[in-house]
């Protein structure tokens, strides 16, 4: 609710003395939200400006390759270079060999091409090993890859200093030999077919957090103090329980010989044991049991804040008690839905333990195969890659929130 | 902004992840990190408690789940707080070629040729040897399977299969039921119709098929009889077996791993860790690691040591090797990423 405010006609130079009256509050406001502006940047805008750069930055090759790359300058359009070039390959794979860095050109290089981190060790074993070329014909004879032009153009492409290859990967395409974009290979396109079933999840764990929420939060509001005080405590509870904990809760529930199916099978209802766990249905259900506190507690404060003699007041003057309550109620308890709903939707991109142990191979998020390419593979780039591709969709989905719903409408309490 | 990328994250990562008890100066505390579970608790009665005893030099153990990033991590922030780490096999082989482990001075430890092929390296010494096998629970199955291709066969063993959602393991288990001799297996999965075979394989039991993916599931799977099989590693369907349960190991084509331990680059006390290493690995010690966990020694030394009665339980010994084979880790660390990929689209099909 917005107040008329009383100089909206007075003349600008009261309005600039006004405002010249309130800056010592305002700087004072200013330097007190210091700390916390010093603790956003720290915590919130160096990482992430640290995920974008990690996901175009391209350092192997120019630092364990650098006199290579110069000599294959001079030579622009070999597709398999000469001599000279394999001569500084050499020299720069023993010193990499020495300095252990030629693993990590491998690596790099085993992204675009599999197999090359074999070949690049083998590599600096042979260029470590003999003093004498001719280099050319030693690299090639050891392994014919060398006298690949693919392997030769991915030299040439990664000496540069920004890579698109980990973005591109993350939207499952590939640079052309010719420079165009294609889409990779069917049986390796895999990230956005990741990310939709991720919007998918939880899109539908929002919708259902909604509709389990709403009348819990509606009846949250019109509950006696006392009763009121232990359902919160009831939604609140969940909370404070580590969600490892309630995601093997689920575990128990959800399996062949779990409780759920026993009862079902004691009630004869069903004859055959149920597959609930490793599904989607798991998935789903234990998410939006997580969730529907998120989903609950913006919902119930923005009821708490509407008047009950609003709807008293409209069935007086003749509204069917449906009507009342669709027309006057809930279209006031809008911020808080919508804010409910952007929690929800926002955290459940982000999850990853739950599919892991409730989900089925199809329910992994991007949040999963982030975390193996941190963890396990120590590909950075490609983890970052998929960071900034979800905080996009992120971004973009919140954007578009705004625009239909509009800002106005959003509140958290 | 170049300056901030890397080296950020990894003192971002090192600072939360990876701490450990500032070490005393005069008598070495040494800060070991393994696996935690069962295994740890097998190493601090057999090794590391031993090792005190002996020396005087104290322990402070740490775990962690085997991701390399936490020790990356820690190297590349420059304040190695960790003495000894053990790793398992693709670690090892990522943390050697990237210079995040010390390269080790073997004559401080015993002579290498007493390793077990593929178990020792400039930076790693072999621990124990463990298998991935099948497994299945004889208190609901009688007569249950007895070789590799028993995994594929839903005629005479219907129910539910569970697997390790990793391509390793199960295209090698996949290959062999189909016929590969175990020494072709890897020469066949070089070939990208190797491959096609593999999943080819895999597709007859697609649907039976229950994934997991954490050690501890494997055994969890058999016993709430969500499975009626499944390949687990040798350890768990044993530590599952003491506390009551009837799990039974089918042995035939297991795929053989080993752990090894390493010494992280920059690491404080080294002459103090080579010698906790070289108490580790003594064959009296992994004989004794063998009394609380099944975990076959890698030094062919230390068979002489282990009781008889629990050598036919380990996967290094004679009538359980039929068809075995080591992991490839050399494949894997090439093909990994690319068959990985497949994988994933494959499960999605």
């Amino acid at each position: 609710m917005t107040l008329a405010l009383p100089h909206a006609g007075t003349a600008p130079s009261v309005k600039r003395a006004v405002r010249r009256a309130d800056r010592p509050a305002r700087r004072a406001a200013f330097l007190l939200s210091l700390p916390l502006l010093a603790f956003l940047a720290i915590a919130f805008v160096v990482p992430i400006a640290a995920l974008f750069t990690t996901a175009v930055d391209n350092p192997e090759t120019r630092s364990v390759l650098p006199d290579t790359l110069r000599a294959l300058a001079a030579e622009p359009s070999a597709a398999v270079p000469g001599e000279p070039v394999f001569a500084e390959l050499a020299h720069d794979l023993a010193r990499a060999g020495k300095a252990r860095t030629a693993a990590l050109l491998g690596k790099r290089l085993n992204y675009e091409i599999p197999g090359m981190r074999s070949i690049v060790m083998a590599g600096s074993r042979l260029a470590a090993a003999s003093s004498q070329g001719p280099w050319r014909q030693k690299f090639c004879d050891s392994d014919p890859a060398w006298g690949d032009p693919a392997l030769w153009a991915a030299i040439r492409r990664n000496g540069a200093r920004l890579t698109p290859y980990y973005m591109l990967t993350a939207v499952d395409l590939q640079q052309t030999p010719s420079g165009g974009l294609a889409p990779v290979a069917p049986e390796q396109r895999i990230f956005l077919d990741i990310l939709g079933r991720t919007l998918l999840v939880a899109a539908t764990v929002t919708l259902l957090t909604l509709f389990l929420g709403y009348p819990v939060a509606y009846a949250l509001t019109l509950a006696p103090p006392l009763l009121g005080a232990i359902m919160m405590l009831c939604i609140l509870l969940p909370l404070w329980t580590s969600l490892l904990v309630r995601t093997t809760a689920w575990v128990v529930l959800l399996q062949s010989n779990g409780i759920i199916n026993d009862l079902l099978i004691g009630m004869g209802l069903i004859s055959k044991r149920l597959q609930l766990i490793f599904t989607r249905f798991g998935t789903v259900a234990a998410m939006t049991h997580i969730q529907l506190p998120f989903t609950i507690l913006p919902i119930a404060s923005v009821m708490r804040t509407i008047p009950v003699a609003q709807l008293r007041a409209a069935r007086s003057l003749g509204a069917p008690p449906m009507s009342a309550f669709w027309r006057i109620y809930v279209p006031q308890t809008l911020p808080g839905v919508m804010a409910g709903c952007l929690i929800t939707f926002i955290l459940s991109l982000g999850y990853y333990i739950t599919p892991a142990l409730v989900g089925g191979p199809t329910d992994q998020m991007v949040s999963n195969f982030i975390s193996v390419y941190i963890n396990r593979d120590l590909n950075w780039g490609l983890a970052s890659a998929l960071g900034v591709v979800l905080l996009a969709v992120t971004l973009l989905i919140y954007g578009l929130f705004l625009r239909i719903v509009g800002a106005d409408k959003l509140r958290l309490g | 902004m170049l300056v901030l990328n890397r080296n950020f994250f990894l003192s971002l990562i090192a600072s939360t992840a990876v701490f450990s008890a500032s070490a005393a100066v005069a008598d070495p505390t040494l800060s070991i990190m393994s696996f935690g579970g069962a295994y740890q608790s097998a190493q601090r009665k057999a090794v590391f408690d031993a090792f005190t005893a002996k020396t005087g030099d104290k322990v402070v153990e740490q775990e962690y789940g085997g991701e390399i990033a936490k020790i990356k991590a820690m190297v590349d922030s420059g304040n190695t707080t960790l003495d000894v780490i053990d790793v398992d096999a693709p670690t090892l082989q990522q943390g050697c070629d990237e210079g995040i482990f010390e390269t080790l001075d073997w004559s401080k430890i015993g002579s290498q040729s007493e390793w077990l092929p593929g178990t020792s390296s400039e930076c790693g010494v072999g621990t124990v040897v463990y298998a991935t096998v099948l497994a299945y629970d004889a208190a609901k199955t009688k007569d249950g399977p007895t070789k590799i291709t028993d995994l594929f066969d839903t005629q005479k063993f219907p129910g539910k299969r569970g697997l390790w959602k990793n391509p390793a393991t199960n295209l090698e288990f996949a290959l062999m039921a189909d016929g590969v001799a175990p020494a072709d297996v890897y020469k066949v999965l070089e070939t990208p119709a190797g491959v096609d075979r593999a999943f080819k394989k895999l597709d007859t039991i697609k649907k039976d098929i229950v994934w997991w993916e954490a050690g501890a599931q494997a055994p969890q799977v058999l016993a709430s009889g969500e499975v009626a099989m499944t390949t687990a590693w040798n350890g768990r369907i044993f530590n599952a077996n003491k506390e009551g349960r009837q799990f039974k190991i089918v042995w035939d084509h297991e795929i053989l791993d080993s752990d090894l331990w390493v010494i992280p680059k920059g690491a404080k006390h080294v002459d103090a860790s080579l010698a906790f290493i070289k108490f580790a690995v003594e064959p009296q010690t992994l004989a004794d690691m063998t009394k609380f966990i099944p975990y076959g020694p890698v030094r062919t030394t230390a068979a002489a040591f282990v009781q008889p009665d629990i050598a036919t339980s380990l996967p290094t010994s004679p009538q359980n090797m039929t068809g075995a084979i080591t992991l490839n880790n050399a494949f894997w660390g090439d093909k990994g990423d690319e068959i990985r990929k497949r994988f994933t689209t494959w499960l999605a099909q």
